[in-house]
């Protein structure tokens, strides 16, 4: 690009300021590891082997009338309290997986006490396929990030790679801590989030590093001063862009987990945390991280020569 | 000079368009089915063993499982089950409705249902495969009690095999339990018989139906029984698609106000867009679930950065100095290749998941890379080629259209 390089304006010198946002970052990443060590994550039923028992009574019913019989049947399991919804219906979870047997002697106790009308509904999370689900999605991520630095060496550089693969790792990161935090519900959803995140975030990602690209093509980058300017005048042509671009989805995932329905409110949430992380990373962390690489890159260099 | 062809194509286009949205998009959208997640229902995991020790599991076999599994559900009743196969050994059953009738249907997955003949001695004679096609069939006593024929699809067999036994029982197994135990009165020539048992005119009905299908051809073990709520009834839907237009109507702001000229493009094509994505669906006969809906709004988000790039390229370009029509050009090509990488990696993304992901992970990725693939043609080239027409037309080459203050326009 032949022109306006040296009239970009620089607002504000965000590489010089870089070490800044590593600590900044890295205080949200160590508050979220310490809230997962001690306080975890809030799972959903989605992750947590059991069995869910959905009752129809069909008349008037005391919960702790119910938890006595399931008592009498299954001594020796724990189980949610006896929580009632809908006409004549309840619901309760066990924390491991029941045997059907034992459901069988769990709805006939109730039709001996409320009459046959009782219906009963069985579902249940093997321990295995719940663990198996989380490990695929993250085997499948982990590859998918390989598969991006592999991409991003060949039409970039490999640093370029690593750098976008640490940015993408804050922003699935911060959005986990964030729920942990606040101790929101984490279910299926909630991986579905994390995906999306991770798309918006490699396409925030590549969107500047291609200006990176773009612009040490054409201007000096042979010292750190030179290329720490370039870095700059990149983040700053491209500013209006990460900005408005972040806007639009922004407020259209917020208009969805405002006005829309309250069980995807924590899939919006997601979003929105992951939203705001991936843009700034990819100006503040990503493109940062790039810059430190390569500076080492050139100090080793001139150390060899 | 104004070229008014150019202008004239454009507007066609767009009214093609916007007649094609106008008059199909209802009829498009409610084709789509709605997944599990969305519309409730339950979820079995069957764990796939072959019938003999010997034999393995092969794709093959799922595959003719998964078909059996059905057509046994078919039987129930059940509309439009999602089934899908899960190598090495798993088949996944959804069933998107709430009234269906778990048990019922669980339990006619579950039979193997392989008919079977024997002598007094144990040893079987006659089998299910034997059976001519559609060769069961519900039939009546002669006190009007419903009974099941069947017809075997080689009479020969039958003649020979109660010629044998002729004065002795035959018994009749229905997988391992006993269904009828009469005694051959006299050879069977026709190449017809009957099983008699404790029938309604229902299970009759279903034992024929069941016999029909055929066996199962592996076994099915239950891993897994999963209800699901409606985490989007139909209230919720509508809430949620109403917040949706919301968030579009102040994307499509937003492309007028700081775009103008190129913003109404953009709105066009993403318009365009989301109702080709929705015709794609609709043709892959895909079931739309939440992670779907969540690579779709990825997808709107990546299609409207696109054109966010082009234009503030376009701007930059025009503020450098160069004409509408050269600021155009430059914008759009150097523009090109940040959007086809951004886009090539985030499909790279999808394959990576579709291949390792489990099944809503992959209907994530399905969606995300249909639409993908959808926003390069119209995000990318559509709105390139209706952007073309309307520069090219000379109507529209003053800074402002383009959302470019003089003021801001250095010399070059």
């Amino acid at each position: 690009m032949s022109f306006n390089q040296q009239d970009t304006v620089i607002r504000f010198d965000i590489v010089k300021n870089r070490r800044k946002f590593f600590i900044g970052s890295s205080a949200i990443i160590i508050l979220g590891l310490v809230f997962i060590l001690f306080q975890g994550l809030h799972l959903g039923v989605d992750f947590k082997a059991g069995t869910r028992l959905d009752l129809f009574i069909g008349k008037e019913f005391k919960p702790a009338d119910v938890e006595a019989v399931i008592k009498q049947s299954i001594p020796n399991i724990a189980f949610s309290p006896v929580t009632p919804y809908g006409t004549h219906q309840a619901y309760t979870r066990f924390d491991q997986t029941v045997s059907s047997d034992k459901m069988m002697a769990v709805e006939q106790g109730l039709k001996a006490k409320y009459g046959d009308q009782v219906t009963k509904q069985v579902s249940t999370v093997d321990p295995s396929i719940a663990q198996e689900m989380v490990k695929k999605a993250a085997v499948a991520v982990v590859i998918a990030s390989i598969a991006i630095v592999i991409y991003i060496a060949i039409r970039f550089q490999w640093l370029f790679g690593i750098a976008a693969v640490a940015g993408l790792i804050h922003d699935v990161f911060i959005p986990i801590a964030i729920f942990s935090v606040l101790g929101l519900e984490v279910d299926l959803t909630f991986i579905a989030a994390l995906l999306t995140i991770l798309g918006y975030s490699i396409n925030d990602k590549i969107v500047i590093f291609d200006r990176i690209r773009e612009n040490l093509r054409t201007m000096k980058s042979k010292s750190i001063e030179d290329l720490e300017h370039l870095v700059n005048v990149s983040l700053w042509q491209t500013m209006r862009r990460s900005v408005y671009t972040v806007a639009t989805v922004f407020f259209t995932v917020l208009a969805i987990a405002v006005l829309g329905s309250e069980s995807i409110r924590n899939f919006s949430l997601a979003l929105l945390f992951g939203l705001v992380s991936g843009t700034y990373s990819s100006i503040f962390i990503a493109a940062q991280i790039w810059v430190n690489l390569k500076e080492r890159n050139m100090l080793k260099k001139k150390a060899k020569a | 000079m104004i070229k008014w062809g150019r202008f004239l194509l454009f507007l066609v286009v767009v009214a093609l368009l916007g007649t094609l949205v106008a008059t199909t998009t209802t009829q498009v959208a409610s084709n789509i089915t709605l997944g599990l997640d969305l519309q409730g229902g339950f979820e079995i995991l069957y764990e796939v063993e072959p019938l003999d020790a010997g034999h393995q599991v092969d794709i093959e076999l799922l595959k003719s499982t998964a078909h059996m599994i059905e057509k046994r559900i078919n039987i129930g009743g059940v509309a439009e089950p999602v089934i899908t196969t899960e190598l090495p050994n798993r088949i996944r059953v959804q069933i998107a409705s709430q009234s269906a009738d778990q048990d019922k249907l669980r339990e006619l997955i579950g039979k193997p249902a392989v008919l079977t003949f024997r002598d007094e001695s144990g040893n079987i004679i006659l089998r299910g495969s034997d059976l001519a096609p559609n060769g069961a069939a519900v039939g009546y006593d002669d006190l009007r009690r419903p009974l099941v024929t069947v017809k075997f699809s080689d009479p020969k067999k039958l003649e020979d095999v109660t010629r044998v036994n002729l004065y002795k029982r035959m018994a009749i197994y229905l997988d391992e339990n006993l269904q009828t135990n009469p005694t051959i009165q006299s050879v069977i020539s026709g190449g017809s018989a009957q099983i008699t048992g404790d029938y309604t005119q229902e299970s009759a009905q279903e034992l024929a139906d069941l016999l029909n299908s055929g066996a199962m051809p592996a076994k099915l073990i239950e891993k897994q029984v999963t209800s699901v709520g409606a985490s989007l009834g139909a209230l919720a839907l509508q809430k949620t698609i109403y917040a949706g237009y919301i968030g579009a109507a102040l994307i499509f702001l937003f492309m007028l106000v700081v775009y103008r000229m190129p913003g109404m493009i953009a709105n066009i094509t993403l318009v365009g867009f989301t109702y080709f994505c929705l015709l794609v669906l609709d043709w892959m006969h895909a079931t739309l679930t939440l992670p779907g809906i969540a690579g779709f709004i990825l997808s709107i988000g990546i299609a409207v950065d696109a054109n966010i790039i082009t234009y503030e390229r376009i701007q930059e370009e025009i503020r450098s100095g160069k004409t509408i029509f050269s600021a155009f050009r430059s914008g759009e090509r150097r523009s090109l290749i940040t959007i086809l990488d951004a886009h090539f990696t985030n499909l790279i993304t999808t394959v990576v998941l579709f291949y390792f992901g489990t099944s809503s992970i992959q209907g994530f990725a399905v969606v995300l890379a249909m639409t993908i693939i959808v926003s390069i043609i119209t995000n990318v080239f559509g709105s390139r080629l209706l952007l073309w027409l309307v520069v090219r037309s000379n109507m529209f080459n003053k800074p402002f259209w383009f959302g470019v203050k003089e003021s801001e326009i250095g010399e070059l």
